[in-house]
């Protein structure tokens, strides 16, 4: 008797003729994604101007200009996600009980789907000292001079408000809609209020869910930089961490610092990230289905 | 349905719906000001602009060289979404069919370009394309664009294929079929409205793609979306009426598209096919 041939004993492994199907796209994948990151990885261990492998490094986080945009990222981008999920959460679950949920659905998918430099464009009219929502809040007798809302932090906020909250509420609506009705019907038979369904029932049910819409939407609110720059201060509060990286990359011609600075930008996200699911991990893990497992 | 009786809870339904209320009115409002101000010969802190006019976008039209740049924007965009259908696809059959060893450190590089901020990449990536010429070209755009549509598909079809039967493609096998007609004939039918849905979204979000095209784009390669930033940057060159009609121009182009998309898919879908997979 003679050994397997070598074919067959991969295709025992599970690699044959499909496995090879693979290649393309791996080889893709490998040459413009795994690669440029290496290189990047690389590029920013090489300073321009020469010096020690972390020089970058140790030029940004000696510039106040330059680390200062780590904060104002976050300060942008927690306080938004955090509001993003705090009017999610409430409106998902009374929009859960609408039979046609289709319309809003379509109407909140309307500023993801035309992005950020629309929604900027709109809003500097929108917002700005003679426009509409200055008109009504002064109408209204709320205000009595124009506010300011524009080129400065309130614009970006406001921009990523009107992309951010759908997207949240979106994620946390198929979420919220996975949890099997008959568990808050079991639960108000045997007497609990909203309020106690909602916090002993539903919360416990849904923290896995809303920890990942949170960093979902935190990396979306993170990676901010059109609105930053168009209806920000871009040079001052404003000034956040992705700017810092495109400038040096591409105004100050310097790849490896803006390499350098890609790479602080994504380890920082990385750690909230991390955090995030640190915290979540501490509540309930199961199934929200009804059906016994 | 359990229904609350009491004001407590009345109150909070009305301040529920309140909120979402007025999120939907302000997010009118940002739409209805673009629109109306590209009609508009003169809008200075008034309701209603003084006049209407369709001048606007026949001037952004020659200013902005917007049959170029449309026609640009649909040459990239299709590149886009075709290549990345078809890689997308093969990789997905493959990955839908075959248990292998290390799978799962395959299934995680697809799914890296999704998690990784576009920027992170985006800028060595861009480095890497203008090294090897490819800055500011044709190609560049489509390679960078395909860098997070082509994961997509794949995440997206994973689960549509695994839930068609293999044993369709071994009856098909054992009927006689060989690759090609297996593949037209079997599979093709079967996957063409998953594909549809995939790509139809990987269209409508390579056409609001704007960070990693805006980082490889020369002056001939501009999308529409690119091309707008532009303009909003130097808001102060050009007329605002003529920036908000291509602005216009943008958002009919994205919507034709999306209101094909929704024919085929939910709008949740938009955010959270992919979102969810990668998440777990």
């Amino acid at each position: 008797m003679s050994a397997p041939s070598l074919r067959s004993r991969l295709a025992a492994q599970g690699i044959d003729g499909t496995t090879l199907l693979l290649l393309p796209g791996l080889i893709f994948i490998l040459a413009l994604f795994i690669y440029p990151f290496a290189f990047g990885v690389i590029d920013s261990l090489r300073p321009k101007d020469g010096g020690a492998w972390y020089a970058n490094y140790a030029k940004f986080f000696g510039d106040p200009y330059q680390y200062g945009t780590i904060a104002a990222t976050l300060w942008l981008a927690l306080p938004v996600t955090i509001v993003n999920l705090a009017l999610a959460v409430p409106i998902a679950f009374r929009v859960r009980l609408m039979h046609r949920q289709r319309l809003l659905t379509t109407i909140l998918v309307l500023p993801i789907t035309l992005g950020t430099v629309f929604v900027a464009d709109g809003l500097l009219t929108f917002l700005g000292p003679r426009g509409w929502f200055n008109h009504v809040l002064m109408l209204l007798g709320i205000l009595h001079e124009p506010l300011k809302l524009t080129n400065n932090y309130w614009g970006v906020f406001a921009s990523l408000l009107i992309t951010g909250f759908p997207f949240a509420f979106l994620l946390t609506l198929s979420y919220v809609s996975g949890i099997d009705p008959a568990i808050e019907q079991a639960a108000a038979t045997l007497g609990a209020g909203a309020r106690q369904r909602f916090q002993r029932i539903f919360l416990p049910l849904l923290v896995p869910g809303l920890a990942v819409t949170f960093c979902l939407s935190f990396v979306q609110a993170y990676a901010v930089f059109p609105s930053a720059v168009l209806l920000g201060a871009p040079a001052g509060p404003t000034r956040v961490i992705s700017i810092a990286a495109y400038q040096a990359a591409f105004e100050q011609y310097d790849h490896s610092m803006g390499s350098a600075i890609a790479l602080v930008m994504g380890g920082v996200e990385l750690v909230v990230v991390v955090l995030i699911l640190a915290l979540r991990s501490l509540f309930y893990r199961g199934p929200a289905g009804g059906t016994k497992g | 349905m359990i229904r609350d009786k009491g004001l407590a809870s009345k109150l909070w339904r009305f301040a529920i719906w309140a909120v979402a209320g007025l999120f939907v009115l302000n997010l009118a409002g940002v739409i209805a000001v673009v629109i109306i101000n590209s009609f508009a010969t003169r809008w200075l802190g008034t309701w209603l602009p003084a006049g209407w006019t369709t001048r606007w976008y026949f001037d952004a039209w020659s200013e902005f060289q917007l049959s170029d740049v449309v026609l640009v924007t649909f040459e990239i965009v299709f590149t886009v979404t075709i290549l990345s259908g078809l890689l997308g696809v093969v990789t997905a059959y493959a990955l839908a069919r075959r248990d292998f060893p290390g799978k799962k450190i395959v299934v995680l590089l697809f799914l890296l370009p999704l998690l990784i901020p576009t920027l992170t990449y985006g800028i060595p990536l861009a480095t890497v394309l203008y090294q090897f010429g490819l800055g500011g070209t044709f190609w560049g755009v489509v390679l960078i664009n395909l860098v997070p549509s082509f994961p997509f598909v794949v995440l997206v079809m994973i689960p549509f294929i695994e839930q068609i039967d293999p044993r369709i493609e071994a009856a098909a096998r054992v009927f006689g079929a060989g690759t090609t007609s297996l593949f037209v004939r079997i599979l093709l039918p079967l996957l063409l409205p998953g594909m549809l849905a995939a790509l139809l979204l990987v269209l409508v979000r390579a056409l609001a793609m704007f960070e990693l095209t805006f980082l490889v784009a020369g002056p001939t390669t501009q999308t529409l979306v690119v091309s707008l930033y532009y303009a909003v940057f130097a808001s102060g060159v050009r007329a605002a009426q003529s920036i908000d009609a291509m602005a216009v121009v943008y958002m009919v182009t994205t919507l034709f598209w999306l209101v094909i998309a929704l024919q085929f898919v939910n709008p949740t879908q938009i955010v959270t096919r992919a979102k969810q997979q990668s998440a777990h």
